[in-house]
C-alpha cells in the first residue's frame, strides 16, 4: 500500500517536472515563430537593399514585398551605429550611457512605431499589406537614411545634406510610396497613406541630422539639473584683518590681474 | 581566442570569463565624461547592458538564421572575444596617461582597429562555422557592428 502511494507520488513529481520543462522549452522554442522571417540569402539582402532605392513604375499592379526581418533589423542597428559615430565626429562631449539609450530608442521607436501607425492607417484605407511586410518595407527604407547620415556626418556641408536629403531620401520614400500606392485602391486613401508616410520618413531624416545633437544635449541639460558651475563665488567669512593688509593685497591682485 | 576551430572548446562553455572581461571593461570605461560624480553608476550599467544585450541579439540572430550553436556557447564565445578590446582599452588608458594629442590618438586608433579586427575574426571563426556555408556573411555583419560599437566606446574614451 505504501509502495503504491510512493509510486503514485513519484509519478506525480515526474509529470510535474516534465510539464514545467516543456513549458520552459516551448517558451524558448517560440523563437521558431520568427525563423521563417530570417530565411534569406546574402544575395537577396543585397538585391533588396539596392531595390529599396529604385521607385517602381507599375503602380496598377500590386508589387510584391518580401516579408523578411533580417535586413530591416540590421539596418536599424546600423543606423544606431552611424548615429553614435556622428556623435563622435561632432565632438559632442556626452555621457555615453544616455547617448546609447537615446540612439537605440529613437531608431527602434521610429521603425516599430511608424510601421504600426502606417499599418493602422493601411487597415483604415483598405490597403493590402501585412504588418511584417510593412516592417520590412520601412526597414529597407532606412537604407537611404543610413547612406545620407554616413556621408553627411563626415562631410559637414549643409547644402550637401539638403541635396542628399532630397535625392536619396526622396528616392527611398518614392519607392515605399509607389509600393503602397500599388496596393491601395481609391485616390483619397492613396493620398492619406502615402502623404503620411512620405512626410514622416523625410522629416525623420531631417530630425536625425539637425535635432539629434540638440535633443541629446537637451536631455543632458535636464538631467544634470541645477548644476553647480565649476567656478563658484560664495560669500565667505572674511577674517578680521587690518585695513592695510587688505589694501596691499587688493593692490597686488589688481596688478596681477 | 585565436581563430582556431575547436569544437571541444565550444562544448565546455562557461560564462565566468566573459563576465570578468565585461566587468573589467565596464570599470575601465567608467568616469569618461564631464560629470564623474553622477556617472559612475549608470555608465557602468550601460556598458554592461550593451555588451550583454548585443551578445544576446547576435546569438538570437545566428540561431534564427539556422545555426547549430547553442545559446550559451555563443554567449561564451562572444564574451571571450571581448578580451582583445579589453587589452586595447588598457593600452588606450596607458597612452592617455602620457598625454592626449594627435599622436596618441593615432596610436589609439591603430591599436583599437587591430584589436577590433582580431575580435571579429576570432568570433567569426567560431560562430560562422555553425552556419550553412552560403550564409556566413549574414552572421558576420552583426558581430562586426557589435565590436564596432564597443571599439567606438573605447576610442572616444576621455578620462577626466
Amino acid at each position: 500500500d505504501r509502495d503504491k502511494a510512493q509510486a503514485v507520488c513519484q509519478d506525480l513529481i515526474l509529470h510535474d517536472g516534465c510539464r514545467q520543462a516543456s513549458k520552459a522549452f516551448s517558451l524558448y522554442a517560440n523563437i521558431d515563430i520568427l525563423r521563417p522571417y530570417f530565411d534569406v540569402e546574402p544575395v537577396q539582402v543585397r538585391t533588396r537593399l539596392l531595390e529599396s532605392m529604385v521607385p517602381v513604375k507599375m503602380i496598377n499592379f500590386p508589387q510584391k514585398i518580401a516579408g523578411e526581418l533580417y535586413g530591416p533589423l540590421m539596418l536599424v542597428f546600423t543606423l544606431v551605429a552611424i548615429l553614435l559615430h556622428g556623435m563622435k565626429t561632432s565632438d559632442t562631449i556626452i555621457r555615453e550611457g544616455t547617448l546609447m539609450g537615446t540612439a537605440i530608442g529613437t531608431c527602434f521607436g521610429y521603425w516599430l512605431g511608424v510601421s504600426s501607425f502606417i499599418y493602422f492607417l493601411a487597415y483604415l484605407c483598405n490597403a493590402q499589406i501585412t504588418m511584417v511586410q510593412m516592417l520590412s518595407l520601412l526597414g529597407y527604407g532606412l537604407f537611404g537614411h543610413c547612406i545620407t547620415l554616413l556621408v553627411t556626418y563626415n562631410i559637414h556641408f549643409h547644402s550637401l545634406f539638403y541635396i542628399f536629403w532630397l535625392v536619396v531620401g526622396g528616392l527611398s520614400t518614392l519607392r515605399m510610396v509607389a509600393v503602397l500606392v500599388s496596393r491601395t485602391v481609391g485616390h483619397t486613401q492613396r493620398l492619406i497613406l502615402c502623404g503620411t508616410l512620405a512626410a514622416l520618413h523625410m522629416l525623420f531624416l531631417l530630425y536625425l541630422h539637425f535635432a539629434y545633437h540638440k535633443v541629446v544635449e537637451g536631455i543632458l541639460d535636464t538631467l544634470e539639473g541645477p548644476n553647480m558651475p565649476p567656478f563658484q563665488r560664495v560669500a565667505r567669512d572674511i577674517p578680521v584683518v587690518s585695513n592695510a593688509v587688505l589694501n596691499t593685497t587688493a593692490k597686488a591682485n589688481a596688478l596681477t590681474l | 581566442m585565436y581563430p582556431k576551430k575547436s569544437s571541444t572548446l565550444l562544448r565546455d562553455w562557461d560564462l565566468w570569463g566573459p563576465l570578468v572581461l565585461c566587468v573589467s571593461l565596464a570599470l575601465m570605461l567608467q568616469g569618461g565624461s564631464a560629470d564623474s560624480k553622477e556617472d559612475g553608476g549608470p555608465q557602468f550599467a550601460e556598458v554592461f547592458v550593451i555588451i550583454w544585450f548585443g551578445a544576446v541579439v547576435i546569438t538570437l540572430n545566428s540561431k534564427l538564421l539556422g545555426g547549430t550553436i547553442s545559446f550559451f556557447q555563443s554567449l561564451c564565445v562572444l564574451g571571450y572575444c571581448v578580451l582583445p578590446l579589453t587589452v586595447a582599452m588598457l593600452v588606450c588608458r596607458l597612452v592617455l596617461l602620457a598625454g592626449s594629442g594627435t599622436v596618441s590618438f593615432i596610436i589609439r586608433l591603430i591599436v583599437v582597429i587591430a584589436m577590433f579586427a582580431w575580435s571579429t575574426l576570432a568570433s567569426t571563426a567560431f560562430l560562422a562555422d555553425s552556419q550553412p556555408p552560403h550564409r556566413k556573411a549574414l552572421v558576420v555583419y552583426p558581430i562586426f557592428l557589435f565590436y564596432f560599437v564597443i571599439s567606438w566606446m573605447i576610442l572616444t574614451f576621455t578620462p577626466q
